[in-house]
Order: structure tokens, then sequence, then C-alpha cells
């Protein structure tokens, strides 16, 4: 089963991708929940939290739910954070960084591809090091260890021109020390069916799967 | 056709137990005061418009219009409106997925900000802003009541002066944290049946939504003011009245299944109160702390008197349309006149725009901004729709009846163009000072105009909004009719782009010959002109061509299609070459004109450019000859060049390179 925050617009694209596409059981988790002793996997995702009239991420990162989350990850549960969803993550303290103003200073939507460094963790095993992914974003705060995605240009290049918001060393996506926590800007629930220009996306959420059933904890369901 | 005019939006059926709601509404006066809040509110407005229905917000377009963008005022503006937008679109999660942007100096102290939002609803649970059954009580539901936006609505229509500055207040400030959760609520509420009615308290505010609600239904009401949630303290009832607060809605509910209403704003953190309820009286009853401070029949303040002005033709139009184009000479370069008018801002890309607006979101955007039309899907039917606003001052200035009704035919083809059917349309007419007897005669033209070309296209008008007074110090705007069609494609498969696709594809004109360089971006952007008369209209080819290019598109003969508007055949087959994900050349030949700058620039209703893999030319040809549609074959797709010959002359020879630098910089220039 995955729980997902329920506190900002992207909640129903992966409501839809996991449960529609992926015809897995999901349910929202609301943000004064605390018990979340049902669910295999939380998602955080994208969008605005509390409208992030503070910074982004700022408020949601004390809110209960995510008080609850560390007392989770330490029973090995997995964390997906994505867009604002890393945002709060960082701003929880759960992975290590801020995230500041694009460099552009605006907010920018638009397509990006990301170069796997990291094969290890239970969301990226089943990508090959090196592999290109094509991935939209659409954030305003998004610069950035562990070091999973980093942005490239088409052809897997780690340069300035792939970078879409100036982050540090083209830094995407990151996981925690134990690779159960992880991060990303790019938001794979825009790139998990054809229709919508790529599958790229779908290959976090197959080798999430993935990894829930070896580990044997996927009996929640 | 579900809801026409009247309610907060239009609803159309789109079968399989869904509607499409739709409106288009204007922010303009705001956004020139304080473009960034001006702009975030006017999309809040609109947004709560489509949810009061019942709809959940999947899409918004915004059609703005500003001055020329080499001026720093103006591109302060721009900046400030485009990240309002952005701001309160991209936060409360609804996608920004298309638009126009267009530039004109009649825009320079009266920018035009109008906003469409289209919703989806099921079809047999659509909201009405109704106060039915006597008793029922009213719910004041949402944000706090401050002193923001009063007279918001009078200062909206009132022309403006020299002293804009001191207006700042009148303009709300927008909350778009409290509008996501106002929308999850309200449509959560209309779930159990508790409500029996709702209404955004937009313009004028709870003055407005008290007197109207019951006027729709012949009942009144009884409110309480001293119950109404207050963010400051010693608001007078007037103050209470006529605030235009953001993100608050009035709603009835039925007696007796209030503790639904009071659970569900509760759970979301939104203030819920009952402030009233419905009377058998047609008469609205203000109450502070008990005491009656207002006693008005409900007819008197929902119905609108009606003007009868005089109008007349503005004195200047005659010699304007005596004016020849052909008078001025021939471009020296047409290689050089055609980078012109691709670089002009108002035919440039807009990326830098809507690079800032999350297209994304809601995961249904299957043709993103930058083709003809922005088409989204209908999760789990295999439908998908498209929408696109359309409006051009220059031809609605020189002929507005013509105008009008070619905004219509323009809007409509752009849909046809993606390969959907339009099933309807809403309108933001911004005109200047109605007192003046030359704009009225505008406005009067141009919705005559507007109602020819619906009839003849059968497109119903489900709603829309009249901006008036669009003047400063006495200088109106260009009278800008701005047209939303939404259309439906069956299958979304069959979804049509503008770009070419690949090498050998045959290039087909459909439609008329007959074009003019009067009001078009030629004359403009080379002589900086606008006069002459507009190209001819003839509304029944209009919808043989419109009803030819779907047939194409239906068959599956068709791998782009592309409307010629602005600027011409020339750029239409410009643009068709670069701004897909892969630019590619075309090598083209057409008929010569009265003269070259005619045939490639001249404007004219009711065509469209279309490409066709070559195994399908011969089916192309069959389906054409059978159309009644005029049309010949004037390309092909290919190479690394863009060739233009007229009359057999080789006139344009130009490398894709310089094609997309021009276009691609044309605007963005100005704001980097």
């Amino acid at each position: 089963m995955s729980g997902l925050f329920r506190e900002s617009e992207s909640q129903e694209d992966f409501h839809y991708v996991l449960g529609e596409v992926l015809q897995q059981p999901v349910k929202y988790v609301w943000h004064r929940d605390r018990n979340l002793a049902e669910f295999d996997c939380i998602v955080l995702p994208g969008g605005f939290s509390y409208g992030d009239y503070l910074r982004a991420g700022a408020i949601a990162g004390r809110s209960p739910v995510v008080e609850a989350l560390p007392e989770f990850i330490s029973r090995g549960g997995f964390v997906l954070g994505s867009c604002n969803g890393f945002q709060i993550l960082c701003e929880a303290g759960l992975l290590p960084g801020a995230l500041m103003r694009n460099e552009c200073l605006q907010y920018r939507c638009q397509s990006t591809y990301l170069v796997v460094e990291n094969t290890e963790t239970p969301f990226t095993r089943g990508m090959r090091p090196g592999q290109v992914l094509k991935m939209p974003i659409s954030h305003g705060e998004g610069k950035q260890s562990q070091i999973v995605l980093r942005y490239c240009t088409e052809d897997g290049r780690v340069t300035k021109a792939g970078n879409p918001n100036g982050s540090l060393e083209n830094i995407a996506g990151i996981v925690n020390d134990e690779g159960t926590v992880l991060g990303l800007m790019p938001h794979p629930e825009r790139a998990a069916e054809a229709v919508m220009g790529g599958t790229d996306g779908l290959i976090i959420f197959h080798s999430l799967l993935g990894s829930l059933v070896e580990d044997g904890s996927f009996l929640k369901r | 056709m579900l809801q026409g005019p009247g309610e907060n939006a239009g609803a159309v059926d789109i079968g399989d137990g869904w509607a499409l709601v739709f409106k288009i509404e204007s922010h303009n006066h705001p956004s020139f005061i304080e473009p960034f809040q001006g702009a975030a509110t006017g999309v809040g407005g609109i947004l709560r418009d489509i949810f009061t229905m019942g709809a959940r917000p999947i899409a918004l377009l915004d059609s703005l219009r500003f001055g020329d963008p080499d001026d720093p005022k103006t591109q302060h503006l721009i900046n400030g409106v485009v990240s309002g937008i952005s701001w309160y679109g991209n936060c409360f999660g609804c996608p920004t997925v298309g638009g126009e942007i267009a530039f004109d100096p009649s825009y320079a102290r009266n920018p035009l900000v109008n906003v469409m939002c289209v919703g989806l609803a099921r079809r047999d649970r659509i909201f009405r802003a109704r106060a039915e059954g006597v008793d029922n009580p009213v719910f004041y539901v949402g944000n706090k009541t401050g002193r923001d936006g009063i007279h918001g609505a009078s200062m909206a229509s009132a022309t403006f002066d020299e002293e804009v500055e001191e207006r700042r207040p009148t303009v709300q400030v927008g909350d778009p944290f409290t509008e996501k959760r106002l929308l999850e609520a309200c449509l959560e509420a209309m779930q159990t049946g508790a409500i029996v009615g709702i209404q955004d308290m937009g313009a004028a505010g709870l003055a407005c939504c008290t007197s109207e609600m019951p006027a729709r239904s012949g009942t009144g009401m009884d409110v309480e003011l001293s119950r109404v949630p207050q963010r400051e303290t010693g608001m007078t009832p007037y103050e209470i009245l006529l605030s235009e607060s953001q993100e608050r809605m009035l709603l009835v509910a039925a007696r007796g299944q209030e503790h639904e209403v009071r659970r569900i704003f509760a759970k979301w953190e939104l203030d819920v109160v009952e402030i009233g309820h419905v009377t058998a009286e047609p008469e609205l009853v203000v109450r502070m702390h008990g005491e009656v401070v207002a006693r008005v029949p409900v007819d008197a303040l929902a119905e609108a008197p009606v003007y009868e002005k005089p109008t007349e033709p503005p004195a200047a139009l005659a010699a304007l349309h005596r004016f020849e184009p052909l008078s001025l000479p021939e471009p020296a370069s047409y290689e050089g006149a055609l980078l012109s008018v691709l670089g002009s801002p108002t035919i440039a890309s807009k990326e830098w725009a809507f690079r800032q607006y999350d297209h994304q979101v809601g995961i249904n955007t299957l043709v993103l901004p930058g083709s003809d039309a922005a088409v989204l899907r209908i999760k789990g039917t295999g439908r998908a729709v498209a929408v696109k606003t359309d409006g051009n001052g220059r031809q609605v200035y020189l002929d507005p009846r013509r105008g009008g009704a070619m905004a219509l035919c323009e809007a409509a083809r752009n849909v046809t163009c993606a390969g959907a059917r339009p099933l309807a349309a809403t309108d933001c007419l911004n005109f200047g000072s109605p007192e003046r007897p030359e704009i009225l005669w505008q406005f009067a033209e141009s919705v005559d105009g507007i109602a020819s070309a619906c009839r003849a296209l059968d497109i119903p008008v489900v709603g829309g909004n009249v901006s008036f007074y669009n003047e400063t110090s006495g200088q109106a705007i260009l009278p800008t009719v701005v047209v939303g069609v939404a259309g439906l494609l069956e299958d979304a498969e069959l979804r049509t782009t503008q770009w070419f696709k690949a090498a050998g594809h045959r290039i087909a004109l459909l439609g008329p010959q007959a074009v003019s360089l009067g009001g078009s971006e030629y004359l403009w952007c080379l002589h900086r002109r606008l006069a002459g008369t507009l190209a001819p209209l003839d509304l029944e080819l209009e919808r043989r061509v419109q009803a030819g290019c779907r047939a194409a598109i239906e068959a599956g003969l068709v791998a782009s299609a592309h409307d010629c508007a602005e600027g011409g055949i020339a750029v239409a087959l410009a643009e068709s070459s670069v701004t897909g994900p892969a630019p590619i050349g075309a090598q083209v030949s057409l008929p010569m004109a009265a003269r070259a700058d005619v045939t490639l620039f001249g404007e004219g209703p009711s065509r469209i450019v279309l490409t066709v893999p070559s195994e399908h030319e011969r089916r192309f040809e069959v389906l054409m000859a059978g159309s009644a549609v005029p049309w010949m074959w004037i390309g092909t797709v290919g190479g690394e060049r863009f060739g233009l010959r007229v009359g057999g002359q080789p006139l344009v020879n130009l490398s894709l390179a310089q094609i997309a630098h021009a276009w691609r910089n044309g605007f963005e220039r100005y704001m980097a």
C-alpha cells in the first residue's frame, strides 16, 4: 500500500499513475494523520504545500504527518518526494541540503534529461548506470549526499546546458544514507504513459514496487 | 448545451456523462494598477466561477494585450502579469495550456488580461447559483472578509487618469492555497446532496450574491452581517457588503443537512458560518446586530437597467478604409520582410511566458502550448477536448462587424486544426467608454458579427464578459473581441499539431485566395500603418473549409494542420517549419495575387495549411473533390531550407536557423 500525502496539487496525478496506470493500492494520507503503519511507501507529491508562502516546503516540513516520517523510515518504510515533496524532505531534515530559487529567478516548466548515477537504491535498481531519462520539471525553487540523478543533455553529458535551474553540480535527485528516502525535482508521474510523451518515470515506480515485493514487506496491500 | 449565459459559467455535454464547463473573464484595470495581484486574482476569480458549477478546473488560457514591449513600463507590466498568472495557477494546481499575447500602443496604459478556465463536471451534477427553498440556511464559506477590493467593480467601470496609483487599495490580494482548499471542500460538499445553490463572491461581493441568487429563484434573503467572518475590526455594513476579498462563496444548503456542510468546510479549515436564510418575499433584508440596515427588492439590485444610447461610426473610419496598401512600395527584400514579420512581438514565440506556467499538472495535456489549440484528454474515455482563445483588435477596429465574426471563426478554426469539432464559445468584449457613440457602435456591430458567425457555424456562446471603459486619458484601446472556443475529439489519437512532420509530405492550402494587407501585421510591422479594408468573409465557405479539414483529419490523411492568421501564409508556413520538436524545411510555390507582398503577407479568413503524407495524396484529393472546398497543392516538406516562390519567382530562400532565430527572439529579446 502506498500512502499519498494530500497537500498539493500533483497528488491526483500520483494517485492516477499508482492506482490506474500501475493498478497498485494507494490511499490519501491526511496532513494531520500520524499513524502510517498500514503503508509500505509514502509519496510526497509536487505542488505548493500550504501555498508555499514562506519557503517551498517550509510549513509542510513541520506538519504532523511529516513529523511521523522518521519513525516510518526507521521501520524500513520507503519515502519518495518529488518536486515540492523533495523540498519538504529537505525542510524536515530527512534529506541533506536546501533548495534555492532557480538561477533564472523564474518558475520553469519544461522537459529535462537526467543521467542515472546510482542504481543501488530501491528507486533506481531497474536502471542502468549512465542511463539517460527524460522527465519534466515544474518549479521555481530547485537548486540543491547522495546523488542519484543529475541533469544532463539529451546525449547524457552533465553540462551547464543540460541544467535547467542552476542546481549545484547538476543535482536533480538524492537519497538518504540508507537509500530508503528519494527526493527528486522532476515529476516521474508526468512521464508514466506514452500518450503523455514518455514512460521513463515509470522505471522509478517499477523499481520501487520490485523492491517492496523482494523484501517480503509487500504484505500490507 | 447544458447551461447558457446567466450562471457562473456555461456548460456543454461531451458524452460519457461528462460536461465541459467554461467561461472567460477580464481583469484589465486591476492588472494595470497592480499587475501581479491583478492578474493573479483574475485567475482566482475565473477558477471559482468554474468550480461553483461543480466542475474541477482542468485548464486555463490567458489572452493578454500590452503596449510596445520596448517600453520599460510595459516590460514591468508583462513581468507582473505573467508571474501573477504563473503563481496563482501553478499554486492552485490548474495547468495554463494556452492563450495569446499581442501588442499595440493603444494598450500601453490599459493592458488587457482576459482569463478563460475550463472545467470538467458530471453532467447530472451541475450546480447553479440559486437560492431555492424558503427557510433553507445561507452559509458564508471561505476566507474572511476585509476591506480589500471595496469598489473594485466600480473602479473597473471608470476610465483611468493620471491618478491611477491612488487606486491600488481597490485591487484584491489572492490566496491560492485557500482557493485550493475551497475547491476541495466545495466539491466534497456537493457530493453529499446538502448544497442547493452556490455562488462565488466576486464583483460587489456579498451584496451581489445575496441579491442575484434569490433573484434567479424568485425568493428573498435575510442575512445578519455581524456573523460574517471578518479579519478587520470596525467594518461598517456597507464595507462588509461591498468587500471584494477573495476566495469566498455564498451557499444555500438544505435545511436539516447543515451539519454536513459544517463538517466538510471545518475539515478543510475554512470558515463556515450560517449568516441567514432564504425567504418567500423577493426582498433582501440585511441586518447588523439584529437591526435592519437595508431592505431592497432583489430585482432592483440584480436586474440591470436597459440603456438606449446613441451609436455612430467613428469619423476617421472612412478615410482609413480608403487607404490603398499597394500605394506603399514593395519591400526591398522579401526575406528581410519575412524575418521582420516573424520577429514582430505579436507573432514571435511566447515561450518566455508559457515556460513559467505549469502546463502539465493534472497529466491531461496532450498538446502543450505552441500549437494552434491545446488538447487535453478526458481520462477514462478515449476522448479529448481542444481549447483556444483568439482575437485581433486591429480587425475589429477597421470593421467591427466582420472583425467580430472573424474572431469567432478563427478560434473555431484553430480548434478544428487540432482535429476537434467546435462545441461552444465564450467571449470577452473589451472596449472603451460606451458613453461615446463611436465606441458603442463598435460594440453593437461586433456583437452582431459574432452572433452571425455563431449561427453560421452552429456554435453557441454559453457565457462571457463585457469590459467597458478601457481607456486612459481619453485614449481608448483597440476594440478587442476575444473569443474562446472549446471543441471535442471523439478519438484523442486523431489530435493534430501545426508543425511539419516529415520530408516528402505534400502541402495543401484549403480556403479562398482573397486576402488583404488592410489591418495586417505586415502593414504594421513594416510601415506602422493600421488602415485599409479587411478581406471578405464568407461564413458558409468558412463552415465548409472547417468541415473539410476535420473530415481529412478524421480519415487519418493529415500530418499537420495550421491556421493562416496574423502574418499571412508566409508566416503560417514558417511556423509549421520551425515550431515543432524537429524543425524541417519546405519548398512552396504560390500564385501571384495583386502583388507578391499581398500573396505572402495578406491576411484573410477561412484558410488552413495542411500536410498530407504521399501515400494518402490520392485519397485526400478524392475527399476534397467531394467537399466543395477550394484548395490546391502548394509545395512539399523537406530539406534544410525554407523556400517560397510567388508566380514562379523565387523570393525567399532562408535557412531554418535564420527563421527560428527571428521567431524565437522577437519577443524574448525584450524580456531577457
